[in-house]
């Protein structure tokens, strides 16, 4: 009885192990693919399963099985039979089917980052990429495998991955900057150049700020297209919110919309956007106005004027700080009109960027606290220079006065002493 | 009193002040009072040169007492009010401040020399002994007055240093707490510092100079062994009026020199001390404490299985003990005879601190 009780609780426990849940996709998988392919003397067979060791997909527990289908514990070549499941290369829009297998999949994706969106084929096949792959069955335009470099797909976040910020740029001029290979599509191949010669990219690459915008910033990454005219502006004030919103107020927003020219790219470009300076305004040689204005319309005397303005604030904070500066040199405390100054450099920023509404009032609002605080910071290093000038005079009246008292001390120990020489030989 | 002891040198205002205080006594314990003349009389100038800086110390830290505020929240903006609104308010202090780096400077000096002279010698060991509690004290001004501006500098370098104490073993870590009132420098710290600067150091400082100057008025001014061996003179001057004149000339230019650096290099305020700032790079103590620094800093991390800053305080308290107990080291001055020791060490000493106060001031800050 004991015996036919323990055999029963053997069949149950082989039951038991038999019928566990299978393991969900993603989980370690018994995966024979890698061993074979890792030893095959062609580097295009060989390659991918070396590097998929240390993609994220890799990491996270899925195999070779989960993107190209086939038997994984079948260690012959029947694993790769079509009649398995096994898929082979995938080109086109198997790329996109099969990448969004998983990542479309919103349950799915919860399990391993509940964060990460899962519209990126939607987002695809509304971008230049995506519609012409879908409509006109062009296999040139970019996949995500084009730029989520197969079998070695890192995190975004993470410096190795070809979709890092600082990656970013290059990835796409892979395709945009070659001349040869765009050439069916007439477009421009200069973008990558002139994005490295822009401010965003020195930003970037030079001082290290990942937040600096790169191409999908502007152009969107799953959804890549070129900004509109219409909503160029938008895009630049998703970070230069003030400058966007002032000129969304202005009369150039209609204006430029009317002339059919984008909003902020007309003067400050669109991929090789450089460092701006006060110059840009008015109606000198360097100034962008002139594009459109002569120095005799008004719009070229509303802008003479705006740069006569803010020249005057930053000429009057400069003539400050160069005083508080000389005689802080000096030793002069002026740490409080130094701190008060910064009302000054603050609403010489506010200014630069007033000039977005292209109004000489909106300017004059700005500009005026500023060259008002710099009055009254110079007035400070004025007052702190006289007051050295003060003390080296003073210093200069007691040093006389010391040196007289010296003088005398000295004659009076000389005569004392003569005196008592004198005496002593009297009494001897 | 009687009109025939009246001397006809003194005016009425002095006999009336002879009558009750007894002026005439200390008049003949002053005129008594004689230096010796010989080629290392210059030296015996630094004494009293230190005390008029001392005194100079004093008189300006009281005036700025009138408006100093010793809170963390207060300090430094207080110190900004006195230089820029009070009238010679940026003089008082830069006068305090130099005058204390000066000071220090001339009882370097005023040590060093009677280290070489080997004026410690017996019956002056009691000189001595207070002199060198007198360099500590002063040291101990030096370090808390430091803190008082509350600005970044003084901050970083008060952190600094109240954390040296710390490495010593069992009572290291209450030392620390005991400087700083709490596990960091705080406003406690400030409020204790200045605790310690106006009140706790004078009160000390007033007994032991008094011992020391009353010691250097009973035995009078050490006649140095080599002299002595040499054949001196026995040239003397009179303290009154001679000696105590050409201190006036010393303490003329000393003034003048305050005065000038004062005017020229007024003392610096720099920014205000934010404890949740990351310290600046090059942080620096004063300079009679750069040497010390200088060699915590190049110390390796340990020594012989010791921890190497634990050994430097070590170190430090070795010499300082030495130098301190000098009368008992040195035994052959005590019985007249010619001793190498004091003066090799008084040079070496001399020469360590001006190298590593040098690399204190030049070397890398992130070395």
């Amino acid at each position: 009885m004991i015996r036919a009780t323990s055999r029963g609780f053997l069949w149950l426990g082989i039951a038991v192990i038999l019928f566990l849940p299978l393991p969900a996709i993603g989980q370690q998988q018994v995966e024979n693919c890698a061993a074979c392919h890792q030893a095959l003397p062609d580097g295009r067979l060989a390659e991918p399963a070396k590097q998929f060791v240390g993609d994220i997909h890799a990491v996270k527990g899925f195999g070779c099985v989960s993107c190209h289908g086939g038997d994984a514990p079948d260690t012959e070549m029947s694993a790769m039979n079509p009649a398995k499941g096994y898929i082979g290369k995938p080109t086109g829009t198997k790329i996109v089917d099969v990448c969004g297998r998983c990542h479309s999949d919103a349950r799915f994706m919860r399990q391993y980052n509940p964060a990460l969106r899962v519209d990126q084929v939607t987002e695809y096949y509304t971008s230049v990429h995506g519609r012409r792959l879908k409509e006109q069955k062009d296999s040139k335009v970019a996949t995500c495998a084009s730029c989520h470099k197969p079998h070695s797909i890192k995190a975004p976040s993470d410096p190795r991955s070809s979709v890092h910020p600082l990656h970013v740029a290059d990835t796409c001029g892979s395709c945009h900057a070659n001349a040869e290979y765009m050439a069916p599509y007439k477009i421009p191949t200069d973008q990558l150049a002139n994005y490295k010669k822009s401010v965003h990219w020195r930003m970037m690459a030079n001082k290290g700020d990942l937040s600096a915008p790169t191409c999908n910033d502007c152009h969107g990454n799953h959804g890549a297209a070129p900004p509109g005219i219409s909503w160029v502006g938008n895009v630049c004030s998703q970070c230069h919110a003030v400058n966007g919103e002032l000129f969304s107020k202005s009369r150039h927003s209609q204006v430029f919309v009317q002339m059919g020219i984008p909003g902020c790219a007309t003067c400050h470009d669109n991929h090789q956007i450089l460092e701006t300076s006060d110059e840009l305004i008015g109606t000198q040689d360097k100034a962008v106005c002139t594009r459109c204005h002569t120095g005799e319309d008004r719009g070229g005397k509303s802008a003479a004027a705006m740069r006569a303005m803010i020249d005057s604030l930053r000429q009057e904070y400069d003539k400050a700080h160069a005083i508080l500066l000389k005689a802080g040199h000096a030793g002069m405390e002026v740490s409080q009109p130094e701190f008060d100054l910064n009302e000054a450099k603050t609403a010489l920023i506010k200014a630069r960027a007033a000039i977005h509404a292209f109004s000489v009032v909106t300017l004059k609002k700005e500009v005026d606290p500023g060259l008002q605080v710099s009055a009254k910071a110079y007035a400070g290093g004025l007052k702190a220079l006289e007051e050295l000038g003060f003390r080296r005079k003073w210093l200069a009246v007691s040093a006389v006065i010391i040196l007289a008292l010296i003088v005398g001390l000295v004659l009076k120990i000389r005569q004392m002493e003569s005196a008592q020489k004198g005496s002593d030989k009297e009494g001897v | 009193m009687d009109m025939e002891n009246r001397s006809p040198e003194h005016g009425k205002l002095w006999h009336w002040l002879d009558e009750r205080i007894g002026l005439k006594d200390f008049e003949k314990l002053a005129r008594k009072k004689e230096v010796p003349v010989h080629q290392h009389t210059i030296w015996y100038y630094f004494g009293g040169m230190t005390l008029f800086l001392f005194m100079i110390q004093v008189l300006s830290g009281i005036l700025l007492l009138l408006y100093y505020r010793p809170s963390a929240t207060e300090a430094y903006e207080s110190i900004q009010f006195l230089m820029t609104e009070v009238q010679f308010g940026w003089l008082v202090r830069s006068v305090h401040a130099w005058s204390a780096n000066l000071m220090i400077l001339a009882m370097f000096v005023h040590m060093f020399s009677a280290l070489m002279l080997r004026s410690y010698r017996r019956p002056r060991e009691v000189t001595w002994l207070s002199g060198g509690g007198l360099l500590g004290l002063a040291l101990a001004f030096g370090f808390t007055g430091y803190l008082l501006p509350w600005n970044e500098l003084a901050f970083f370098a008060t952190r600094v240093g109240t954390e040296i104490p710390g490495v010593l073993p069992i009572i290291g870590s209450f030392l620390r707490r005991f400087l700083r009132g709490g596990e960091d420098v705080t406003g406690a710290t400030l409020t204790r510092f200045y605790g310690i600067h106006v009140a706790v150091l004078p009160a000390i400082v007033t007994v032991i100079l008094g011992l020391h100057l009353f010691m250097v008025q009973k035995h009078g001014m050490s006649v140095p062994p080599d002299v002595e061996r040499r054949g001196w003179s026995r040239r003397v001057m009179p303290f009154l009026p001679n000696f105590l004149l050409r201190d006036l000339v010393g303490w003329l230019c000393a003034l003048g020199v305050l005065a000038a650096l004062a005017a020229y290099y007024p003392a610096e305020l720099g920014k205000k001390a934010d404890p949740f700032q990351p310290a600046p790079i090059g942080i620096k103590p004063e300079w009679y404490f750069m040497a010390m620094f200088q060699t915590l800093k190049l110390l390796p991390a340990h020594i012989l299985g010791i921890e190497g800053e634990l050994l430097g305080v070590l170190g430090f308290g070795a010499i300082g003990a030495v130098l301190i107990l000098m009368p008992f080291v040195d035994r052959r001055a005590a019985v007249g005879q010619p001793s190498r020791f004091p003066a090799a060490f008084g040079i070496a000493l001399i020469l360590y601190t001006i190298l590593l106060t040098y690399l204190g001031y030049t070397m890398s800050p992130t070395k």
